[in-house]
Parts: C-alpha cells; sequence; structure tokens
C-alpha cells in the first residue's frame, strides 16, 4: 500500500506533460499548414482547428469538401487538400483534390475548387484508398501521394505539383506497405522515410495506435526498418506509442518553421486528462543514428541550464557560496590560490590540520549530509536590482538553478505555452535588454522580454528565445560565447553556441 | 620616443658625448632595450618602433606590464577589493611609458614594453625574468588599440590564470574569477564600439600560485576575431 501511495506521489510530482491549450478535439488531422500567419489542420468529418500562435487552438471554417483522414500541403500559391471518402463497403474508397489559394475564410483568395478523384480502390483490389499523405520531394520538386488503410498496400501515386491532381495515370501504384494506415513520407540525409500508423483505431484508451517508419533511398522503396524488415513485409521501426496521459498516437505530419526547428503533428486517440478524447497534439522531431526520433514538449521544472558546446552554467553573476560552507584548502602553495605557507589565521584549516597519512583533513568532509543550497541561504549577499548573468563551471549553487515554469494567458507557440524562468526559489527572472544582452529583474512583470520560448532542437538541445526584444525585430536566441558569458544573437539554430541542456540541478 | 622620459638616458648621463651616443643607440633600437633580462624569457620579446597588427587569430601581443605586486584571495569580492584599491596613483588612467616607476607602498616597481611570441601573455615568465614572485601577485598591464574607423559591436574577449578585470577607455568590461587557468575567450563583453584611433585597453591580473598568463582579442558579432587594428604601447607614441 505503502508503494502504491508512493508511486501515485511520485507520479503527482513528476513534471506535467503539456498540451495544447483551447479547442483540440480531433480525429485523423492533417499535417499542419500556415497561412497568413495561422496555423490551420483539418480533419475526419470536416472538423478544422485554427490558431494564431500554435499553442492555443479554436475551431475553424468547414472546407468544401470533407471527409476522412485528410492531409494538406502548400505548393506554390495554392494549397492541395486530400480528402478520402468511402464509395460503398470498404475497401471502396476514393480520394478527392480541392485547393484554394488561401485558407482564411476572410480571404478574397478563400475559394475551394474541386479537383475530382486522385486515387480510388475498388473494393476488390488489396487496397483501401484512403488516408492520403502528399509529400513535395526537396530533391526534384516531384509531388507524391501515399494511401492506404490495413486492406492490402500502402500505395504510392506521382502528383502533377502544378494541379495537385494525378501524373502519369497510366503508371500503377508502387505498393510500399501492409498492415498499417495514415502513411506519409519525409525526406532527410538522402533518405525517404515512410512513417505510417500501425495498430487499432477509434477505441479511445483501448487504441493501440502507434507511429512506425522504415527508410529508403528512393521513394518508391523498398523502405527497410532497422533491422532490415521491408514495411512491405510488416516491418517497422517505433517512432511513437503511448505513454503518460496520451494513449494512441498517430497520423503523423512534419511541421518545419523555416529556422531549422523541426516539429510534428499528430493525434492521440485519447488524452486521459481530457477524459480520453482524441485530441491534436504537436511535438518536437529530433535526429539520432538517421532515423527521426519523437521529442517532448518542455516540461516546467527546476534546473540547470547548460550550454552544449562550452559545459559551463548559466548562472547569476554574485560570488557564489560553496555548498555546505566555505572551507579554506589547507597549506596554499601552487595551484591552490591560497596564502603561502600554510593556512591563515583563524582559518578553517588552522583549527584543522590534516592527519599525517590518516583520511581526515581535506578529504574527510564534514560527516554529515549536506543538505542542497536554496537561494533563501545565500541570496542575502545578493544585489537587491538587476543581477546580468554569466556562465561557470556548474557547483550545484543557488545562483546556478533556474525554476522554469510556464505562464497563463501568455499565448504560446508551436506546442508549448512561453516560459518564465527564474532563480529557484526566488521571483528573480531571467529578462532580454534592449542592448541583446540578458540580465535578471528581480520580479517577473510578465513583460515579453521575460516570456521565454523554449524549442527542441533535432540533436535533443533546446534553443531559448524571449518573446520580444525591445526594439529589436529579428528573432532573438540566448547565445553562449566565449566560455564564460551568454548573449543574445539572431537565432541560428544550426549554430551550437544557441543549444542548451536541461539538467537536474 | 619620449627621451626626457627614457629611463636608461634620463638618468644618470653626464656629458654631451655620453647623451650622443645613448640617443643615437636608443634611436637604432627603435625602443628602450629591456636591459633586464625579459628578453631572455622564452615567449617575450622587445616590441618593434612600428604599431603592430593583432595576430592572425587576434591576440593583443603588445603590452606595458608592471612589476608584480603582492596579492592575494581570488574571489570575488576579494579581487574586487585588491583591485579596487589604489596601489599607486592614477593606476586606472595611466598611460604609463617603459621605464616609468611607480611606488607601492615602500616598493619601486617598473613598467615594461614586452611582446608575446604566442597567443597568450606569459606573466610567469615576466616576473620570473625579472627575478620577482610569481605567485600571489597582482600584475596591471596596459595597451592601445588604434583604430582606422569606429568598431561597433566587438567584445572584448579574455582569458587569465587566474582572476582579472578589464577596461575598455576607463570602462569596466570583463572580470573573471576563481582560481582558473587561461581558456581563450573564457570572459566575454557585451557589446562595445571601439572608437576611432587610439583605444585605452587594461587589466589587472592577480595570480594564487603556479603558472599566470592572460590572453585578449576581440570578437565581432559573427563571433570571428576583429582584426583590422594596430596596436602599440604609450612608449612607441603615435
Amino acid at each position: 500500500m505503502k508503494s502504491r501511495l508512493l508511486g501515485a506521489l511520485l507520479l503527482a510530482l513528476a513534471p506535467a506533460a503539456f498540451a495544447l491549450d483551447g479547442q483540440v478535439q480531433i480525429h485523423d488531422p492533417s499535417t499542419l499548414v500556415r497561412d497568413g500567419g495561422r496555423y490551420y489542420t483539418y480533419g475526419t468529418g470536416g472538423t478544422t482547428l485554427v490558431s494564431d500562435d500554435g499553442w492555443t487552438w479554436r475551431r475553424g471554417t468547414t472546407p468544401a469538401r470533407s471527409g476522412m483522414a485528410p492531409d494538406a500541403i502548400r505548393v506554390g500559391d495554392r494549397y492541395f487538400v486530400y480528402v478520402a471518402r468511402n464509395v460503398g463497403a470498404q475497401p471502396r474508397a476514393d480520394i478527392n483534390l480541392i485547393t484554394s489559394r488561401s485558407l482564411d475564410p476572410e480571404s478574397p483568395d478563400y475559394k475551394w475548387e474541386e479537383g475530382g478523384v486522385v486515387a480510388s480502390s475498388d473494393g476488390v483490389e488489396d487496397c483501401n484508398a484512403i488516408d492520403p499523405g502528399a509529400f513535395l520531394d526537396p530533391n526534384d520538386g516531384k509531388l507524391w501521394l501515399v494511401y492506404g488503410s490495413y486492406f492490402g498496400f500502402i500505395r504510392l501515386v506521382e502528383m502533377d505539383p502544378a494541379t495537385g491532381k494525378r501524373r502519369n495515370a497510366e503508371v500503377p501504384p508502387v505498393n510500399l506497405a501492409v498492415n498499417c494506415e495514415a502513411p506519409i513520407v519525409i525526406f532527410r540525409d538522402g533518405w525517404y522515410y515512410l512513417i505510417a500508423t500501425h495498430g487499432s483505431c477509434c477505441r479511445g484508451a483501448d487504441s493501440g495506435y502507434n507511429l512506425r517508419m522504415g527508410r529508403s533511398k528512393q521513394i518508391t522503396g523498398p523502405y527497410l526498418d532497422h533491422e532490415g524488415i521491408d514495411m512491405i513485409q510488416g516491418g517497422g521501426k517505433l517512432f511513437l506509442g503511448s505513454g503518460g496521459r496520451f494513449v494512441g498516437p498517430g497520423h503523423f505530419g512534419l511541421i518545419e518553421d523555416g529556422t531549422g526547428v523541426e516539429k510534428f503533428s499528430l493525434h492521440y486517440e485519447a488524452d486521459l486528462v481530457r477524459g480520453g478524447a482524441s485530441v491534436l497534439d504537436i511535438r518536437p522531431l529530433l535526429w539520432k543514428d538517421g532515423w527521426p526520433v519523437a521529442g517532448e514538449n518542455f516540461r516546467e521544472g527546476t534546473y540547470r541550464i547548460e550550454s552544449l558546446r562550452t559545459g559551463t552554467a548559466l548562472e547569476l553573476v554574485v560570488e557564489g557560496t560553496p555548498v555546505g560552507g566555505r572551507r579554506a584548502r589547507p597549506g596554499g602553495g601552487p595551484g591552490f590560490g591560497g596564502p603561502p605557507g600554510g593556512p591563515r589565521p583563524g582559518s578553517t584549516n588552522a583549527a584543522r590540520p590534516r592527519p599525517p597519512g590518516g583520511t581526515g583533513g581535506l578529504f574527510a568532509g564534514t560527516g554529515v549530509p549536506i543538505p542542497p543550497q536554496e537561494a533563501a541561504q545565500v541570496s542575502t549577499n545578493w544585489p537587491s536590482g538587476e543581477i546580468p548573468t554569466r556562465m561557470a563551471n556548474y557547483l550545484c549553487q543557488a545562483q546556478q538553478k533556474w525554476t522554469v515554469t510556464a505562464v497563463t494567458n501568455a499565448g504560446g507557440y508551436l506546442g508549448s505555452p512561453y516560459f518564465k524562468i527564474t532563480i529557484a526559489g526566488t521571483d528573480r527572472a531571467l529578462t532580454a535588454t534592449a542592448d541583446r544582452e540578458l540580465t535578471t529583474a528581480p520580479t517577473f512583470t510578465g513583460e515579453p522580454a521575460q516570456l521565454w520560448r523554449l524549442d527542441q532542437l533535432t540533436d535533443g538541445s533546446w534553443r531559448l528565445m524571449p518573446k520580444a526584444v525591445p526594439g529589436v525585430s529579428q528573432p532573438m536566441a540566448i547565445s553562449a560565447i566565449g566560455s564564460s558569458f551568454a548573449t543574445l544573437s539572431q537565432s541560428t539554430a544550426s549554430d551550437e553556441k544557441q543549444h542548451w541542456r536541461f539538467e537536474a540541478p | 620616443m619620449n627621451l626626457h622620459r627614457h629611463p636608461m638616458i634620463y638618468r644618470g648621463l653626464r656629458s654631451p658625448l655620453v647623451v650622443s651616443i645613448a640617443l643615437v643607440g636608443a634611436y637604432l633600437a627603435g625602443t628602450p632595450s629591456l636591459g633586464n633580462g625579459l628578453e631572455t624569457t622564452p615567449s617575450l620579446r622587445k616590441p618593434g618602433s612600428s604599431d603592430t597588427a593583432p595576430s592572425p587569430q587576434g591576440f593583443i601581443q603588445r603590452w606595458m606590464l608592471l612589476e608584480p605586486i603582492p596579492a592575494t584571495g581570488l574571489t570575488d569580492k576579494v579581487v574586487r577589493e585588491t583591485v579596487g584599491k589604489e596601489h599607486f596613483p592614477n593606476q586606472l588612467t595611466v598611460l604609463p611609458q617603459a621605464g616609468d616607476k611607480v611606488k607601492v607602498g615602500d616598493t619601486e616597481l617598473s613598467w615594461h614594453a614586452v611582446e608575446t611570441k604566442d597567443y597568450n601573455v606569459n606573466l610567469f615568465h615576466f616576473a620570473r625574468a625579472l627575478q620577482k614572485p610569481t605567485s600571489n601577485i597582482l600584475t596591471w598591464g596596459v595597451t592601445v588599440v588604434n583604430c582606422p574607423q569606429e568598431m561597433s559591436d566587438v567584445r572584448l574577449a579574455i582569458g587569465s590564470n587566474a582572476a582579472s578585470i578589464w577596461w575598455l577607455n576607463g570602462e569596466e568590461l570583463v572580470g573573471i574569477y576563481g582560481d582558473r587557468q587561461t581558456v581563450i575567450d573564457d570572459g566575454v563583453s557585451r557589446r562595445v564600439t571601439l572608437k576611432k584611433g587610439a583605444n585605452v585597453l587594461r587589466c589587472a591580473v592577480i595570480n594564487g600560485g603556479g603558472a599566470t598568463d592572460f590572453c585578449a582579442r576581440f570578437l565581432g558579432e559573427d563571433g570571428k576575431p576583429v582584426l583590422g587594428y594596430t596596436v602599440s604601447v604609450p612608449s612607441v607614441p603615435k
């Protein structure tokens, strides 16, 4: 019983996973597309979700054609939305195209045009032509559509990027995989990745949905998993399964924000916190050993913030106090930084000589556990006003521990709310300054210069960007220059100076 | 060259002939002879007479150094107290020339013009050659950065063994503390502007024990070394 209680307590104390804010109920969401600064996604049954910032979502206008599991892509100045329907008993289905120059119903360019059927299954062949996924090949500009759902094969056909319609209709579709649905292709570093949803859907928290993948040097396959098993024989390396409050991830869609950050959209069959509803989510996309990895949105907590490049940690410019109190090293001499000729009169070591050949003295410790250092213990020595930041070797000291907390009603960005970053145990807040440097203000005021966007980068590290820097228009990120200084520089996700780790303090 | 302040000439010269020989010798040498063993160090040499560029990596290699002052303690507070104490008049504004002397307590200390062959200025070599202490010392350094035009959004980037505080044109820019080794770009300043013409860069380096040295350069917004300026020491005035 005790262990159960402890487990429940630990679960309650674990950093909470964030889910998107607002109206996020949707099933089979399309890849997110952006128009005029807004994000749009379309789901089964005509559900449309819209967001101004990628964090808070609301219901949008159903497009001219709705059906099952649409996918959306922008090619040139047009949006192509592919949406499927059953045209008889499964697996008899087809996929239709609708196009528009705008997704904003208020825009004069918002006008859906029918593009007709682009793929179909006759109910007899080994395919169920639903769950389309569009892919624009960055290598040659060719547009492809993959589709299928459990009945037989996942298939690939080429589309015309000028119209969104089928190209070379006389060429038979290419079979890529079996035992899955909602396929989509992405490309990176010479490899095509087919990511599809395995398992069962539509059973709430009993849904076995999970995302699996294979890769190929050719768009046409074969797509092999990490063990060399072809997806057309049921292979598939797990990309993401259920976890925490979320059950049944499916319907992957890649989001590239143009700054080097990659994310993906998906739905969970059941968000337990939301009563098991099917909901949209957006998560970071990482890469490791040539395979995509599902990252996690930032979790609140207390951390040390360490530069990936320098290994030094962000801290206040204050004189640190060693955890457990200062203990002078006996003897001084070269390398010790102490006075020559032994300990100073009155120093700790004057009263605690090192016993010859013994185990006490310098290396003996205090004999009792030393508790973690809290800000309240040492902050009386800190200035009361602004305190700038620097970087230093991490020594578990209070001025080096930062608490990261989501800020309510302050908006957000793709997948997350904005955060405040304060010295643990205080309200002293990390703040961007007008001269593009960092400082800490004695209190958190909620101003944009104190709101931080934390994006996980493709290598698993984090980028820290203030919501706004006074008088600066371009996006800025915290950048570790030298070994002991952090500044704000123009955001460049590939710049290792802007890669940070959040580690347990 | 300010002959009137030249120690080798100003001090104890008697006859016109001797004065003439000394003047010619000093002129031919371009700068005052160090004459104190510094030239025998592995890393330091006498600066040339003309301005010099920073190294290709941007390191400032020419400095005026004051003989070491006894000092102990490397924590932030102690270092600031030590450096904040007036050891000699105008210590944050003086533009010394080689051979200038200051009195610190009862001890007379001299300024020396040096140029390092390396990226760093080895203060251990400097002090040892002068037969001065190398541990528990404070060393002051000054140099002049001459810019053909204003350079904005640059940063002073320094490393030192051990603690050090740095000023540019009288304004404190960087401080690094504790018992640390010299790491290139260990301490980096906020963005500053190098004005057109002479900019005075000053440092105070405190060593606990063992090796002691420092390095300094300017970095641009892209993090790359700033070049395109020259460096001089006051004994070789522009």
